[in-house]
């Protein structure tokens, strides 16, 4: 019996990551063997680190997590000559509304995450990993201990690893509820037992990162991407993207769309393809109103500028972000004021409250989203709203105040009309209380 | 000479040595990168987002306080975007601040509302509701009022990298982040009230300030704080003859910011309602105010005539009276009295200590070599209780510049939460436990040797002879308890010569007169002399003072003027805060007395004003021929008194014992001392006497 | 302080995962799985944790006020999450909300009198593209309609 899926595949997909995904049993070893599993490895073992980090380079892959860094290069900064233990830290946080692959990586093949762990592990000469995983995933935390028990046992995790003479130890450790723990190095603070407060940067987590040590850190996917690239080569697995945006990547389509789901599409896929082809369009043949292109954080697209190819380099330069691979797809009928509240109330709760433009700003924000939404609007919000919110951008400790703005800063600039039309509808709106 | 860069700075070219921070750089060129989180000293936070300057060719704006300056830099910190991003900046820390400046104890003093004025705008765009939380108390000390606070996170820096202690943290997140207490709803800790004075808002405010007064309406005295030996200038704010609180914040003096809960709030005795105001004398069992010129006239009466029959005079002087007061009562005793037997409660074997070190040079270490040092050794003493200043030099030398820190103890100390090595050892084996560090600290580049009272005699040359071994420069404090004790030894309150010690007089039955300046042997030692005549000059009527014929009542340190030396032999000036009504210095009482004794006495003793004495301990004290401008500008000069063989002198050395809230007599009239709840050296002290109100 | 024979075990390998000197690690896990298994953060557990950790209690106090998956006061027996967060809510997540509300006739973080079910409306739990989505204690739910969640809580109800 095929392990059932969330949703049904798409025959437009490119499926490279998710190959397994579906095969009865895809998350035990037997079966991962079965299917390529752990080649890479072997051929890693007799690569040098060297070689390793500029396959990773020519893949063009970049970081899966939401910055998009380029991962040979994130590689190449740990010190590996370095006399300190050198640990690998995955960050499998995974909470940026409307992003939900890591978990399907992790829970139909969880191996392949576990080689490219071990891969980075030869190039990095570390043999300590530590997987962070989200308090609310626990039962992927329960599913990962077992793997991992399973790996042990069978001698992929451990001492003299596949009879290569590697070792590698591999942790799984709980969050417990806080975005911005998916910050890298809030992680690594979290990680230490702390709270989640993002780090002064530099020292870069590569130079000193957990407890002080080197450390290297990627996101689940980034991770699962590896053995593909070292068993197919960097190049087969750029070729499959655009220049710059090696590969595929698990993109989450949610919201207006017939078919929800977590879709592995290459590099540069369209956007519209993919809502109205993969994601089977919007229900009722309602008109697009709006795209997120790559999660809550990245400024929000109207519908005519969704004609363009899904790669970091396109949404670069229409002003938004490919980040964490999050699609989240509104139709016409989508109260904006109240979608960026909702934004809004998310980033509030979140802030770590460290720096004050984000702790102070995105509360504001919120009361006025709120009161605006309670039918409480005046004219002025709109222009405050965006205000306040450039007076965040580029001035917080960390990206999360970024976060905060870019889309409440394109919502209010690109959907004023919504806003405007609440305060028309809004008797309260007359009634200026100060 | 260090490598340095050239950048600019507003237009203008500026070099600072490479690795400094923008912030800095900027201050010392007269520009003002303005910050609530950038604390010098202490860790950096970037959190306030205060100092975001304009850094050509960087995308967006930069973080003044953790940039470092770069050859080539150009910087604007007066530009249009960075001015507006200030603005904005205050703009987001107003939401939730309650804006009650009318009724916070900050208002005239507040960095917020300076900034405000400076860099904010005229008005608010907020007009939701504010977060609003309770004030909160955390000690007779502490109050915290939250949404008064700004999360600068210096009040926890200061707790935990400066004093050690650790006893604020963060709780919750977002908006409705704040500072919290050890104890959930209360504070355990050292009551220092550094983090109420670092507060740069109102959000931490004391119990013993609070709602007294607005800044501008005191007057402002820098004078050295009287209760332990470390010598801390404390500023004293007085109105109306009060003194409302105690602080240091322009970091005058040998220790910075840093003050203790004594130093800071330690001033209230000084208006106990049991203070002497009158002249007391001893009617039946009891006593009666009497005038001074009464008491003054009985006093030298029975002065004269002991002297004139050859009778035997005891004279035991004080730790807290200045180094005049001291010079002249032992002038006045020698000379004027005829008499050797003359003592203080000697604390630590100072005697033993400059004999010792005779002819050696650059061996005493000053207050600031324990910031400097490479290494610091500790023996004997829990440092943090009873040198609290000491303490944190040595726990900044160990932020700032890695210093070592070794720890010989009979238990538990704070220095060894940075210890290289701490050693435990019982009473008696310390020598064994400081030899035991010989490999490491021989391998140090210099070397500080702190030692309590256990270090005496032949164990304190020891511990000199193994310091001289190490083949490290080395340099000694001899630990000893309060604010003058160094200066009482100096200025020859000690029995030499073959005079008798403290113990001797109080022993010896045949005593006709026993004159006690400032000290209370009769707490713990009883008086055989029955028929002594006892003149005592005090504060308050101590058990020494229930013994006294006749009672002057003596002005304390804050409110007289003169000298005093530190444990590390380092001498300041005092400056008179307020006058007690009734109350006379020292030196005025011994003046009134020679002069009620006839101009022979007059003579003999000089002149009683705290200026002429000086001179003359200038000239006559061995290592005093210190430098006026210092002291006189509020510095510390430092003594070098290694004047020779002293013999060994009779009588014991032992500290009271003293602990963070406890200071000899002076803290039984403290009520905040008292009010506080931390046993005392129930924190971390490892001695069990020393209570509150230990003898002396 | 004492856990079950299981806790205890997964205590003792955790402390073991981190490297030597550095127990403070722990803090943030062994506060959740001792959650789970004594119903919420007391000053005891939290003194304990300090304990195991080799940390200050006040640091291990400032850890439990920032995580939103800690807990002072115990939750229900069953906790029911609801996401509203932006893929929830486009999909009716809202409106799930607002009836979990009528149906345990309790608010945000508010238990039932018989202890039975407290309810949270909780941030992006990572179920957007199967959205709306509701956790009842660690068990996802996807596609979750009015009637859905009718059934489940009855499910939990009789179970109990």
């Amino acid at each position: 019996m095929p392990t059932k899926l969330y949703n049904e595949p798409s025959p437009l997909e490119t499926r490279v990551l998710s190959k397994r995904f579906g095969l009865a049993d895809s998350h035990t070893l037997d079966v991962y063997l079965a299917n390529d599993g752990f080649k890479a490895f072997l051929k890693a073992h007799e690569m040098t680190p060297a070689q390793i980090i500029d396959e990773v380079k020519a893949s063009a892959l970049r970081g899966r997590g939401g910055a998009g860094f380029p991962t040979g290069l994130k590689w190449s900064f740990v010190p590996r000559t370095s006399p300190k233990p050198k640990y690998i830290v995955i960050n499998a946080d995974e909470s940026e509304p409307g992003t939900c692959k890591d978990r399907l990586l992790m829970e139909y093949d969880p191996y392949q995450m576990i080689e490219g762990i071990l891969i980075a592990g030869m190039a990095m000469d570390s043999h300590k990993g530590y997987l962070y995983i989200r308090g609310e995933y626990r039962y992927l935390l329960d599913h990962m201990d077992k793997v991992i028990a399973e790996a042990y046992s069978r001698g992929y995790l451990g001492k003299n690893i596949a009879g290569t003479g590697f070792d590698f130890d591999l942790y799984t450790h709980s969050g417990a509820g806080a975005y911005e723990c998916g910050e890298e190095t809030a992680l690594l603070d979290s990680l230490e037992g702390k709270r989640g407060i993002p780090r002064m940067k530099p020292p870069f987590p590569a130079v000193a990162g957990a407890w002080a040590s080197p450390t290297l850190l990627n996101n689940v996917e980034t991770f699962s991407s590896i053995p593909v690239i070292i068993r197919d080569g960097g190049p087969a697995f750029a070729a499959l993207g655009t220049p710059k945006n090696g590969g595929t990547r698990l993109v989450c389509i949610s919201g207006h769309v017939n078919k929800p789901g977590v879709y592995e599409l290459p590099l540069g896929f369209p956007m519209l393809k993919a809502i109205y082809e993969v994601a089977g369009g919007i229900p009722g043949g309602k008109k697009l109103k709006a795209v997120v292109p790559g999660g809550s954080s990245c400024p929000i697209l109207k519908a005519d500028e969704c004609d363009i190819p899904m790669d970091y380099d396109t949404l670069a330069k229409i002003g938004s972000m490919l980040g964490s691979g999050g699609m989240v797809v509104l139709d016409e009928t989508t109260d904006m004021v109240k979608f960026a509240l909702r934004i809004m109330r998310f980033y509030a709760h979140e802030s770590c409250g460290w720096c004050i433009p984000c702790r102070e700003g995105t509360t504001w924000l919120r009361k006025i989203l709120q009161r605006f939404d309670d039918g409480g609007g005046r004219h002025d919000d709109v222009a405050l709203l965006g205000e306040l919110s450039k007076n965040m951008l580029g001035r917080t400790f960390c990206a999360l105040g970024d976060a905060a703005a870019m889309p409440t800063i394109s919502i209010v600039d690109k959907f004023a009309a919504d806003f405007e039309k609440r305060l028309a509808g809004s008797a309260k709106s007359q009634l200026v209380v100060v | 000479m260090a490598e340095t860069v050239k950048l600019t700075i507003n237009g203008s070219p500026i070099e600072a040595e490479k690795g400094t921070l923008l912030i800095e750089a900027a201050r010392a060129n007269g520009i003002e990168i303005p910050s609530f989180c950038y604390y010098e000293g202490l860790t950096l936070q970037a959190a306030c987002r205060m100092c975001l300057v304009e850094v050509e060719k960087t995308p967006k704006l930069q973080v003044g306080c953790t940039l470092p300056v770069a050859e080539g830099m150009v910087v604007h910190t007066e530009s249009e975007v960075v001015r507006q991003a200030r603005k904005g900046t205050l703009e987001f820390l107003l939401t939730n601040h309650p804006l009650d400046c009318p009724v916070c104890d900050k208002g005239g003093e507040c960095e917020l509302q300076d900034m405000v004025f400076r860099y904010g705008a005229g008005e608010s765009r907020f007009t939701e509701r504010k977060q609003h939380v309770d004030e909160q108390q955390w000690s007779p000390v502490v109050f915290f009022d939250a949404p008064r606070c700004i999360l600068c996170y210096r009040c926890v820096r200061v707790c935990n990298e400066g004093m050690g202690v650790n006893a604020l943290g963060v709780a919750n997140r977002g908006v409705i982040a704040e500072i919290v207490p050890n104890h959930h709803d209360h504070l355990e800790c050292d009551e220092c009230g550094a983090c109420i004075d670092i507060c740069p808002v109102g959000a931490l405010t004391s119990g013993i300030y609070r709602y007294q007064t607005r800044p501008w309406e005191m007057n402002h005295v820098g004078t050295i704080c009287t209760h332990c030996a470390d010598g801390c200038r404390t500023t004293l704010g007085v109105r109306n003859e009060k003194i409302i609180r105690g602080n240091n914040r322009d970091s005058s003096g040998i220790n910075g910011e840093f003050l203790c809960i004594k130093g800071r709030y330690g001033f209230d005795f000084t208006e106990h309602p049991e203070r002497l105001q009158s002249p007391m004398a001893r009617v039946g069992d009891g006593f009666e105010p009497v005038s001074w010129s009464k008491a003054l006239e009985i006093v030298a009466g029975k002065f004269a005539a002991v002297k004139k029959r050859a009778g035997r005079f005891g004279v035991i002087g004080s730790s807290h009276t200045t180094n005049e007061e001291n010079y002249f009562l032992q002038k006045f005793a020698r000379q004027a009295l005829g008499t050797k037997n003359i003592d203080h409660h000697r604390s630590g074997d100072l005697t033993t200590f400059v004999d010792a070190l005779t002819d050696r040079a650059n061996v005493l270490a000053s207050t600031a070599d324990l910031y400097t040092a490479k290494a610091v050794l500790v023996v004997a003493s829990d440092l943090s209780q009873q040198h609290p200043l000491l303490a944190n030099q040595i726990r900044a030398n160990v932020r700032h510049h890695n210093a070592h820190v070794y720890a010989v103890t009979a238990g538990p100390v704070r220095e060894d939460q940075q210890a290289t090595a701490s050693v435990r050892v019982q009473k008696g084996g310390e020598l064994a436990g400081v030899e035991s560090l010989r490999g490491k600290l021989a391998a140090e580049g210099d070397l500080v040797i702190l030692f309590g009272d256990a270090i005496q005699g032949e164990s304190l040359r020891k511990l000199i002879a193994f310091g001289d071994s190490l083949g490290v420069p080395v340099k000694y404090v001899c630990l000893v308890d309060y604010s003058n004790s160094r200066g009482a030894f100096d200025m020859g309150l000690i029995p030499r010569e073959g005079g008798m010690s403290r113990e001797q007089m109080l022993a010896a039955a045949d005593l006709d007169v026993l004159w006690v300046v400032g000290a209370n042997p009769l707490k713990s030692a009883a008086l055989a002399a029955k028929g002594a005549f006892v003149v005592v000059q005090d504060l308050f009527m101590t058990e020494t003072a229930k013994r006294a014929d006749i009672v002057f009542p003596a002005a304390s340190a804050y409110e007289k003027s003169g000298t005093v030396t530190n444990v590390c032999g380092e001498v300041q000036k005092l400056k008179a805060a307020i006058k007690v009504m009734g109350a006379k210095t020292d030196l005025e009482i011994f003046g009134l007395i020679a002069k009620e004794m006839g101009p022979e006495v007059v003579k003999t003793v000089g002149i009683w004003s705290p200026d002429k004495v000086f001179e003359e301990i200038r000239k006559t004290v061995h290592g005093y021929d210190i430098s006026v401008p210092v002291i006189a500008t509020g510095g510390a000069a430092p003594t070098m008194p290694l004047n020779g063989r002293v013999a060994a002198l009779p009588g014991t050395v032992a500290s009271a014992g003293d602990t963070l809230f406890t200071s000899g007599t002076l803290s039984r009239y403290s009520k905040i001392l008292n009010s506080v709840m931390e046993s005392p050296g129930g924190l971390y002290s490892v001695k069990e006497s020393g209570g509150k109100g230990s003898a002396s | 302080m004492n856990f079950s024979p299981q806790l205890e075990q997964r205590f003792a390998k955790m402390l073991e995962s981190y490297p030597e000197g550095r127990k403070r690690s722990a803090v943030v896990p062994m506060l959740i799985y001792a959650q789970d298994e004594t119903g919420a953060i007391t000053e005891e557990l939290i003194a304990e944790v300090a304990k195991r950790c080799e940390v200050a209690p006040l640091q291990v106090d400032e850890v439990v006020g920032y995580y939103s998956m800690l807990h002072r006061k115990p939750l229900g027996k069953y906790h029911v999450q609801v996401c509203t967060n932006i893929s929830c809510m486009l999909v009716g997540g809202t409106e799930l909300y607002e009836h979990a509300k009528k149906k345990l006739g309790i608010g945000h973080k508010q238990v039932t009198s018989d202890g039975q079910f407290s309810l949270e409306e909780v941030e992006c739990m990572g179920a957007c593209s199967w959205a709306p989505a509701v956790e009842i204690n660690y068990d996802f739910h996807h596609h979750v309609t009015p009637e859905r969640l009718d059934q489940l809580i009855e499910a939990v109800r009789k179970r109990s």
